[in-house]
């Protein structure tokens, strides 16, 4: 781009409104935000130009909390909202945020189909293995043996889900693991995933330190994967089936399927579609 | 309605080819100058069940089916006699069948009509690759005054592509059915006309409606498939490129609704179609798409409920789900059209109205509309002033407030890409400028607001289709497709000499109280007409509006039809 053009540098600061979050002090979420705020200072994608969609939960809250153009819709549907923009308007950026309740559990169907779509969208999960906004309840991803819940006294009794191999089995063209506890690096893949064309799933593990306190731990669980990003789906199947949900900190796999976004060119009148009907 | 008409079925199990003939008759039909009404009925079967064509022509242009059909041909009666109720038929009316099909189902003959024997497989086999459809309709062709040169025009149009031969052993069969019907009893022949048809149509109700969408000026549309819906949006599908749009194929209903709030969200008039399980799927999001004022259109092409019901066949029930599913108070229109022509400018102006008052609008067709074929005069091209209106340019430090509370209720609505006027969109509660807001005064301002801006807005003539004698104190008040047969029923009560007036309802809300009292002023006692089991269309009507003292109420569930008849018995004797 020609400098003359360019206005102004944005900074991380020029992505944040003046809303304050309802979230709990010491909730990961903040430095999720922090670092989409960043990401997006990275690119210098003109805020007018990038949306963020969300659903419900307390993740769910970043649209307001960003200076972008934001959708904040019901609960599991914020994947169907963001395709149909991204279709309609593919000049956009468009990032999805949101927790592992409203991603994988009621939105569980359309996040099988937009990995298989592959639009053009960043969605990212904060994952913190727990309904925090309806006051701590099992999620897809919580354990079975986790017993914190008034739900389900006893524990969810069934298997967690494992978001990244789903996603890689229904063809997500981009996927990264991270951690809250590193807001830079979280920038880092963000900004990877928003330049990787199709669709891009990022999980960032984001503590619940209200109804999971024991997630406090996780800052010293975590470690950086020891392996470099694949172009190989199998392996990528392999080494994810096979870890135990801390890595962190990398791209995990990188596909070339190209983006779905169906043309809109033809310049017909709707006149002309009348012959369809003469007799 | 007026002029002359002739009514007519071809029924037939799978493979007997009736819908194949019907089509090449109407075709024929619409050539020869003449109107026509074409309805189908299928089994469950997803290939080759038994099906009936249900055809009536006329001089005039058509709006519903007849009390009864002239004729009924039954190419084979396997499973055909399913069909009964749907084709009303009596001692004037005519059954052609093959004796060498077995007889005739009591079903049909019970209400005493005449019966003949036409050999049509018989007939056909005397023809090399003749088949008996054809028989059928040259049979029919010939009783009812269509005459062979338009038909040998429409099978080298329609055949072409299958030869010279095949042509040849359509048109042997088909003249093998005109001279074995030669001498039978006399059905209504309809005069041969010299009518220009260049400005006439043959259009089902279910393009129509995509064509509304169009010139409403939708370029999104996403689609899930459900019968009865489906052929709008594949009717859409390769439309909408062609003049720069585009559909997608979602995952569920959900997927769809939501989509189309996307895209719409993003400043493309967006449509979803879909029939009475979609719509349930969908209301959550269509209260998302009132709270959060970002306009969308939905198609309900209604069936028979409630649950999966009788997914092939039409009702008028899902009114009360339009117009009441949504939880909180959530103001949003519903309108339906009262024709197949109808469904053009209705959804053309369901999409205008959605998008100058940025909420959801919901059309209710039927089956029976939305599948029936109409040749009809070329729908002129409307033109609406306005459409969603974007912020004027903001004084400097001027925060943008996307729910200003404007006087109108409608607030200006910036889309993504314009700069200085980003806000986020949101189904929580919100002050003007779209923070979420718990406060009860916000929420107090909020649904004024959106309450207001359907309440206070001009809908002008288009809410109700008004016809019959303006100082009548007898009034139809009727809704959707039942509206065809009440205008038939209209005209043959006014050729009586009794003065009655119709009001067909378009715009089903947001009510029209002062517009209604006007048009039933003088009005004394009025029959309400509907296809519902529960009459829905009567208790909204009492709920909504004063009617007079004398209010009778015409209902039914689907599929059967409301006949003209049935309208013309209950107005005569009512004393």
């Amino acid at each position: 781009m020609d400098a003359c053009v360019k206005q102004r540098d944005y900074t991380a600061k020029d992505y944040k409104s003046e809303v304050k979050p309802i979230w709990c002090p010491g909730c990961g979420d903040y430095s999720v935000l922090a670092a989409i705020t960043r990401a997006l200072a990275s690119l210098q994608l003109a805020p007018e130009n990038v949306a963020v969609v969300s659903g419900i939960g307390c993740s769910s809250r970043i649209p307001a909390y960003t200076s972008v153009y934001g959708f904040h819709g019901v609960h599991g549907r914020a994947l169907p909202v963001a395709t149909g923009l991204k279709i309609a308007r593919p000049d956009l950026t468009v990032l999805v945020t949101g927790g592992d309740g409203d991603g994988f559990s009621i939105g569980g169907n359309h996040f099988l189909h937009a990995c298989r779509r592959n639009v053009d969208l960043t969605y990212i999960v904060m994952d913190n293995q727990v309904y925090g906004m309806t006051k701590g309840q099992a999620s897809p991803t919580t354990d079975p043996d986790w017993e914190g819940s008034k739900l389900t006294p006893d524990g969810a009794g069934i298997e967690s889900f494992h978001p990244l191999v789903v996603a890689l089995a229904a063809g997500a063209n981009f996927i990264a693991r991270c951690s809250s506890s590193d807001p830079n690096n979280v920038a880092d893949i963000i900004t990877q995933a928003i330049r990787h064309p199709g669709f891009s799933m990022v999980q960032v593990l984001s503590p619940c330190v209200t109804f999971r306190p024991e997630q406090l731990e996780w800052k010293h669980m975590v470690r950086t994967a020891a392996v470099d990003v694949t172009d190989d789906a199998a392996r990528a199947a392999r080494r994810l089936m096979t870890d135990d949900g801390f890595n962190v900190g990398k791209v995990l796999y990188k596909g070339d399927r190209p983006a779905y976004q169906p043309e809109a060119k033809g310049a017909a009148a709707v006149a002309d579609l009348e012959a369809d009907f003469a007799l | 309605m007026g002029g002359q008409t002739v009514s007519l079925v071809m029924a037939g199990s799978g493979g007997a080819g009736v819908v194949t003939a019907g089509s090449l008759l109407l075709e024929a039909a619409a050539r020869a100058g003449w109107y026509a009404y074409m309805t189908r009925s299928s089994g469950p079967q997803i290939r080759g069940g038994e099906a009936a064509v249900m055809i009536r022509l006329g001089t005039e242009p058509l709006a519903s089916h007849d009390d009864r059909f002239h004729l009924l041909v039954g190419v084979d009666w396997q499973n055909v006699g399913r069909f009964a109720a749907e084709i009303p038929l009596g001692p004037e009316s005519l059954i052609i069948g093959d004796p060498g099909e077995g007889e005739t189902p009591e079903v049909f003959t019970r209400s005493g009509a005449q019966q003949i024997a036409l050999p049509m497989k018989a007939l056909a086999k005397t023809v090399p690759d003749g088949r008996p459809n054809m028989v059928a309709f040259g049979a029919i062709a010939g009783m009812i005054g269509l005459t062979e040169d338009v038909v040998v025009g429409v099978l080298r149009d329609t055949l072409k592509r299958k030869g010279e031969a095949a042509i040849a052993a359509s048109l042997a069969a088909f003249r093998a059915g005109v001279e074995a019907a030669a001498d039978f009893p006399a059905v209504p022949r309809l005069p041969a006309t010299q009518a220009d048809t260049s400005e006439r149509w043959s259009i089902t109700g279910n393009e129509a409606t995509g064509m509304g969408a169009l010139r409403g000026g939708v370029r999104f549309v996403a689609a899930y498939p459900i019968t009865p819906a489906t052929e709008v949006l594949e009717w859409l599908a390769p439309a909408l490129p062609k003049v720069g749009g585009v559909l997608v194929q979602a995952e569920d209903e959900l997927a769809s609704i939501n989509q189309i709030i996307g895209g719409s969200y993003g400043g493309v008039p967006s449509l979803t179609a879909t029939s009475g399980p979609g719509l349930a799927l969908m209301t959550e999001s269509l209260g998302l798409a009132v709270a959060a004022e970002v306009p969308i259109v939905v198609i309900d092409v209604m069936r028979v409920g409630p649950s999966t019901g009788i997914a092939t066949k039409s009702e008028q029930a899902d009114l009360n789900i339009a117009v009441y599913g949504l939880h909180g108070d959530a103001p949003h229109l519903v309108l339906a059209p009262t024709s197949v022509a109808d469904c053009l400018f209705t959804t053309q102006w369901a999409v205008h109205l959605a998008e100058s008052l940025q909420t959801a609008a919901i059309v209710l067709t039927d089956q029976a509309m939305g599948q029936a074929r109409a040749v009809m005069p070329r729908s002129a091209a409307v033109s609406f002033i306005g459409q969603r209106e974007k912020p004027a340019a903001l004084a400097e430090g001027v925060q943008y407030k996307r729910y200003a509370n404007t006087a109108s209720g409608v607030s200006p609505m910036a889309i993504p890409g314009m700069a200085g006027y980003t806000y986020t969109a949101d189904g929580l509660e919100h002050n003007e400028t779209g923070t979420p807001s718990s406060q009860a005064s916000d929420h107090q301002a909020q649904l004024d607001k959106r309450l207001r801006k359907l309440t206070g807005y001009n809908y002008g003539d288009h809410w109700a289709d008004i016809t019959g004698d303006e100082d009548a104190d007898t009034a139809i008040l009727t809704w959707g497709s039942s509206a065809g047969p009440a205008r038939e029923a209209l005209e043959r009560l006014r050729a009586a000499g009794h003065a009655v007036k119709l009001v067909a309802v378009r715009l089903i809300s947001p009510v029209q109280p002062e517009k209604f009292a006007e048009a039933l002023k003088g009005v004394e006692r009025v029959l309400v007409v509907e296809q519902s089991h529960s009459g829905q269309f009567h208790r909204y009507l009492r709920a909504q509006y004063d009617l007079p003292r004398q209010v009778k109420a015409l209902h039914h569930p689907g599929p059967l039809a409301v006949r003209p008849g049935a309208i013309v018995e209950h107005i005569t004797q009512w004393s």
